[in-house]
């Protein structure tokens, strides 16, 4: 969405730097424990949900559980087509960005000049752009380019709401390369581009990384784009898929819709952890937060 | 030879530019025909789709004497004053502080399970949120289960669902940043007021905000222009009713484009909130100019 530095980083896992206090005082852990409460009880009926064949809104442990719901929601057209269209839409998306935004970040790191600070901060304040506003006007584009319903249309879409932050973020990696490992190259006669391939990117990988699956998270998870850009069902990816199957359709068998969302959570739970346990979690925080 | 070293230049940020025509064709494109189209009277379907004519500032006028417009405006400001700036905030900041001070453990599981919202699908969260607050939901199943009054949350009390839902959604940007500016907060200096004999609240309200002031700002900036965009969460819960009483600005622009397919009205109620988020990203940009203390 929108949501200009929803960076998925820095998930506490271990504590960050040793500290002299003692460890833990009773009233704290209390405290934080009836607030995790709160925070959990929502995603407790997700999961009892799903393993309940005769779940309904109300939170109770299944009488019977089993994997019946996601039996019942792994079939093609419910959910294997429209995770299929996640997979192209956030690959694509990520895959866009990435390389739109390494190649104008190697110029802004790498060059001195008066453009860059202007462009830098021109590109800052349209991360800061709500999306959900533009998408009134982004349909009525669509309709006269007559780009409704494609796939690649709403590819470049998506992959320009999430540029101008995958911009600093791939600059701010850029600039912890030093220029004299590419000078030697340049001596060598290699031209800037190959410098940027061969010496540059592979070691700020790590840092691609970060951003790549940064983007892929936050296109995976989005409605609202695809909702209003792609009408066919054969191009809609999970998100939409989910809401019109469960959303639109009156009765509603809540023990599906709640399998559905988990196995079409785990990616990108499994994608966040991946980031946060690399340790790049607090980089990519700051960042995208940073100047 | 100004010229060759003007073109050389030039030359150089060539890479630059698949990103600027992006940019340009699907950012600032769409922001300018927003403009535009908010003059006209485009419609969804029929003749006006196709040949929309113009009506000057019709639209903004109708703006004025609509009543859902003002409602609207002022349910946007209850929503982000109310989940963005103080909750998320608040209860971020409460949770980082209390994760210094709790067992490591305790901290890690209740911040993983913070986090676990942020980062579940938006969509996925909204129907978690409905089911909670749903009449036969979790949150009435506790309240029955205190001996209190049941309530049904999304037609009674839906602004007061709603931004409980934001607040649980998105706490954890709020909680990750003032941890990580706490964490660089010199342990020295606290040290140095509690020998000095300030107590804890003395330390946290006059050595540790003024220190972590910063972050403070870019975090209320930052989380006050996602909750203004926030769309998924309210259409998946509310739809914006019972009889407009949740009508966020994304909502109705959405709902007076789409579902009453007047694109000329929707743009013009989007318009407004383009604006306002351009005033935010202009404050916020100033900002980040600023050398930092």
């Amino acid at each position: 969405m929108t949501a200009p530095a929803r960076t998925p980083g820095s998930l506490p896992l271990r504590p960050a730097a040793p500290r002299r206090r003692r460890a833990g005082s009773a009233p704290a852990d209390l405290v934080l424990l009836l607030i995790g409460a709160c925070f959990l009880l929502p995603l407790l009926w997700l999961i009892l949900a799903s393993l309940d064949a005769e779940a309904g809104h109300e939170l109770r442990l299944p009488d019977r559980a089993g994997l019946d719901n996601f039996a019942a929601v792994l079939t093609p057209e419910l959910l294997l087509r429209p995770l299929w269209n996640s997979v192209l839409l956030s690959g694509g998306t990520a895959t866009v960005t990435v390389v739109a935004a390494v190649l104008a970040a190697y110029p802004l790191s790498r060059y001195r000049s008066r453009f860059n600070r202007p462009f830098m901060y021109t590109v800052l304040f349209g991360t800061c752009l709500p999306i959900t506003a533009i998408m009134v006007p982004v349909y009525g584009l669509f309709v006269q380019l007559e780009l409704l319903d494609s796939m690649t249309a709403t590819i470049f879409f998506m992959a320009t709401t999430t540029l101008p932050m995958a911009i600093w973020m791939t600059r701010n990696f850029m600039e912890g390369v030093p220029v004299s490992l590419e000078e030697a190259a340049w001596v060598d006669g290699a031209s800037r581009m190959t410098a940027l391939r061969t010496i540059v990117l592979p070691l700020m990988k790590q840092g691609l990384g970060v951003v790549f699956i940064f983007v892929f998270i936050q296109a995976w998870g989005n409605f609202f784009v695809p909702f209003v850009l792609l009408l066919s069902e054969a191009r809609q990816p999970a998100a939409v898929s989910i809401f019109s199957f469960f959303g639109q359709h009156g009765a509603v068998a809540y023990g599906q819709l709640a399998a559905f969302s988990i196995l079409y959570s785990l990616p990108v739970l499994v994608l966040y952890v991946i980031v946060a346990r690399g340790g790049s979690g607090s980089f990519a925080l700051s960042g995208a937060v940073r100047g | 030879m100004r010229f060759p070293a003007t073109a050389r230049q030039l030359l150089r940020y060539l890479p630059v530019l698949p990103a600027v025509l992006l940019l340009l064709v699907f950012l600032a494109g769409p922001v300018l025909w927003a403009f535009h189209a908010s003059l006209t009277d485009a419609g969804l379907t029929g003749r006006s789709a196709r040949n929309p004519s113009w009506v000057g500032l019709e639209n903004y006028q109708r703006l004025l004497t609509d009543p859902v417009f003002p409602l609207s405006v002022l349910l946007t400001v209850v929503f982000v004053a109310g989940s963005a700036v103080l909750g998320q905030n608040l209860l971020g900041l409460a949770l980082a502080v209390l994760m210094r001070r709790a067992r490591p453990l305790v901290s890690a599981v209740v911040g993983t399970t913070v986090v676990a919202a942020w980062v579940l699908p938006e969509i996925v969260a909204a129907f978690a949120a409905y089911a909670y607050f749903s009449g036969d939901g979790t949150l009435n199943q506790l309240l029955g289960g205190l001996g209190l009054g049941r309530q049904d949350w999304l037609y009674a009390f839906p602004m007061v669902a709603v931004m409980l839902a934001n607040v649980w959604r998105g706490t954890a940007f709020s909680m990750l940043v003032y941890r990580a500016a706490l964490n660089e907060v010199p342990a020295e200096v606290t040290e140095a007021a509690q020998m000095d004999g300030a107590h804890g609240w003395q330390r946290f309200a006059f050595i540790t905000l003024p220190m972590i002031r910063w972050s403070i700002t870019t975090n209320l900036m930052l989380i006050t222009l996602q909750t203004l965009a926030v769309f998924t969460l309210v259409w998946v819960m509310t739809a914006g009713g019972p009889a407009n009483a949740s009508t966020t600005l994304p909502v109705l622009a959405y709902q007076e484009a789409f579902k009453f397919g007047d694109i000329g009205y929707g743009t013009a109620v989007a318009s407004v909130l383009i604006l306002i988020g351009a005033a935010f990203g202009l404050a916020y940009v100033r900002l980040l100019r600023e050398p930092r203390p």
